[in-house]
């Protein structure tokens, strides 16, 4: 299994049965795959819609149906469309009961950063920073390295998203709890050693 | 009844140095023929006010490739790497707005506020020279209402008199849009009789609604 599924998979238990749910794009977005249909959850896109469904079959796709990165979608019974103001009200307004994030950056005490990278990268905030600071739970799901360095560190050195702290993180080598007396460990995927762990990992881990 | 516009006429109305408001979210909901006419007629120094510049060749992004913006208030380039190129170059002035922050300044340039109060962004850079409030003992950054002289809008249906109906994720800015904007240009997909749209589905009543844009060809 490739990081990025196992964490997708690993993230999808952490949706509980009959709750509203946005997924960012890229990694997160493959969370909905290890949701069982039956599980009553609604995902929104933060472009209007609740409910969105799986990519609907070639040729059939509806141009005013998208999701939140541009791509194709289909909107499954129960779903409901509404403008930008409305569909931000639902996410700063508490209404979404979980986000999951992608992550350039996450302190010990889940302070995070995912929007921009000064002088190289600013693809700008999009909808991260009320998604942040308005869901009811915030996952981070990333990979727990970017090219050998450590993801999780002391201090963030990119700008933050917002100053509300995550509620968990979850990479290739387990699942976290960030707080204020550091980074605590709710479990570690299968053959990783806290040995391995404290080597890739910058911020102290909660004793 | 309105009559329609014409869209090389709408182009032509846009002058150098225009704020405009464009509706859309990576390209959907996005007046295409609209934007294809302006690039024809090249208005310079534009300052669009859109959740994003889309992708180069698509919707938003023709007006930057084509050299015809000096400023964008939007809340994600991120996909229009030529958008980023110019900001980094500074040939384009780029304020990344929170996108619940731009469309509640948005709405509230288009409903009489003089601003919203709102948690987003708070501890980070978008609060930088802002005021914070206090309210019932919470803080909230004041973020000041945006109008444009134009609002360009994508619907689905539009009938004679220009109430605006629009479908699934292409409504997203258009209708907040269509209320915050001097003169309010509409390029629906359709044009149909009064009454086809029934009043309860009217997102944008006509009453707002400047100049129809012609039917597609």
């Amino acid at each position: 299994m490739e990081p990025k599924d196992y964490i997708a998979a690993r993230v999808a238990q952490e949706i509980l049965p009959g709750t509203l749910v946005n997924l960012g794009i890229g990694l997160p977005s493959l969370v909905a795959g290890y949701i069982p249909a039956d599980a009553g959850v609604f995902f929104q896109a933060e472009n209007g819609v609740i409910g969105m469904g799986a990519r609907p079959p070639e040729g059939m796709e509806d141009p005013d149906l998208t999701d939140a990165g541009g791509g194709f979608i289909t909107a499954v019974p129960g779903a409901a469309a509404m403008d930008s103001a409305m569909s931000f009200g639902l996410i700063r307004g508490g209404h979404v009961d979980v986000t999951v994030l992608g992550g350039l950056q996450v302190d010990g005490q889940g302070r995070l950063a995912n929007w921009m990278v000064p002088g190289k990268m600013v693809p700008g905030m999009g909808g991260a920073m009320d998604l942040v600071g308005g869901a009811k739970r915030v996952i981070v799901a990333m990979t727990h390295t970017a090219r050998g360095a450590p993801k999780i560190v002391g201090t963030c050195t990119l700008p933050l998203t917002s100053e509300r702290p995550v509620d968990l993180i979850v990479t290739e080598m387990g699942v976290f709890a960030p707080g204020p007396g550091g980074l605590g460990i709710v479990e570690l995927a299968p053959g990783i050693t806290l040995e391995a762990l404290r080597a890739v990992t910058g911020a102290p881990l909660a004793a | 009844m309105k009559s329609a516009l014409k869209t090389e006429a709408a182009a032509a109305m846009i002058p150098d140095g225009a704020t405009l408001m464009i509706g859309g979210f990576m390209a959907v909901g996005t007046p295409h023929r609209l934007i294809d006419a302006i690039v024809a007629a090249g208005p310079r120094d534009l300052t669009i006010i859109a959740n994003d510049s889309a992708m180069p060749g698509k919707g938003i992004g023709k007006l930057v490739s084509a050299g015809l913006v000096a400023r964008m208030v939007v809340s994600h380039i991120g996909l229009n790497p030529e958008t980023q190129a110019e900001m980094n170059t500074g040939r384009i002035a780029v304020d990344l707005v929170p996108q619940g922050t731009l469309v509640e300044r948005i709405r509230a340039g288009g409903v009489g506020l003089g601003g919203i109060l709102t948690p987003t962004g708070l501890g980070t850079l978008v609060a930088e020279g802002k005021r914070i409030i206090e309210v019932a003992g919470k803080p909230y950054l004041l973020e000041e209402p945006l109008r444009a002289d134009f609002a360009l809008i994508a619907a689905r249906r539009s009938d004679y008199v220009g109430n605006l109906e629009y479908f699934l994720t292409a409504q997203n800015f258009n209708p907040l849009m269509a209320m915050a904007a001097d003169t309010v240009i509409a390029e629906p997909e359709a044009i149909v009789p009064v009454g086809v749209i029934p009043p309860d589905a009217v997102r944008t009543p006509g009453a707002i609604v400047t100049h129809i844009l012609e039917r597609p060809a």
